[in-house]
């Protein structure tokens, strides 16, 4: 039996992190192995020139799982949208 | 019981008059209000308006997560944020907080609060759009909003 393919995850990006990547959202299928939200960002900068250029300062960028603040250190399994974004500047 | 936060985003004006009788109509036991209206800066003259990027859901969710911590740890008789998006012109209002409580220091301390942590956890970003009509830079965070938070 073999395990049916992960969804797709909503990938969501604001500011100049959606300005790099080139587009406000995705739908993607994360590869297997992913297991924190450090691990994601260091996939992402795999993806070519303008996710390199997105996620070149991985400790500066902030992320969201499914609309709540999430460390690095967190874990994205069950996670349905993910956000990018750099600090905030709002108020 | 804590009362409910009243919580906006919009691309409008807010009415602050308007929002704080909304929080004392009907009601005798409230002592003090705290009204914080945050504008935006020409920045010496060079800004033309100020362009706000939100996070929708998020900015409504974050910032009520961020008023139920002050209702928790205030005695607040009533709490509004208002946050605005789109382009705003310098002089106009982006940001409303209004606490109320039966004592002014409750009041004060929240809306400093709710303020602080709203400047540096609401999923909102500035960018610059300068006179003669160029996108200008993405405003970057202050160290001293996130000191600012951690005070608390």
């Amino acid at each position: 039996m073999t395990a049916d393919p992960a969804p797709p995850v909503k990938l969501v990006y604001f500011a100049w992190v959606r300005e790099r990547v080139g587009m406000p959202d995705e739908s993607v299928a994360l590869p297997e192995g992913l297991a924190t939200v450090a691990d994601l960002i260091a996939w992402q900068r795999s993806r070519g020139e303008e996710y390199a250029h997105a996620f070149e300062h991985a400790d500066i960028i902030r992320v969201a799982l499914d609309k709540r603040h999430a460390p690095h250190g967190a874990l994205i399994a069950g996670a349905r949208e993910i956000a990018f974004f750099p600090p905030m500047t709002g108020g | 019981m804590p009362p409910a936060a009243t919580i906006r985003i919009q691309s409008e004006p807010f009415d602050v008059p308007a929002e704080t009788a909304r929080l004392t109509a009907g009601r005798a036991d409230i002592g003090g209000i705290v009204a914080f209206t945050g504008l935006c800066r020409d920045e010496g003259g060079r800004l033309e308006a100020l362009e706000l990027e939100h996070y929708p859901g998020m900015a409504e969710e974050e910032i009520g997560r961020v008023a139920e911590t002050a209702l928790a740890r205030w005695p607040l008789l009533g709490l509004t944020a208002i946050h605005r998006h789109g382009l705003i012109r310098p002089g106009e209002d982006i940001v409303l907080v209004i606490a109320a409580s039966a004592h002014r220091r409750a009041a004060f301390e929240a809306a400093d609060f709710m303020m602080d942590y709203l400047k540096t956890r609401a999923p909102f970003w500035k960018r610059e759009h300068l006179i003669g009509g160029t996108k200008g830079p993405w405003v970057e965070a202050r160290a001293e909003d996130d000191a600012a938070a951690a005070r608390w």
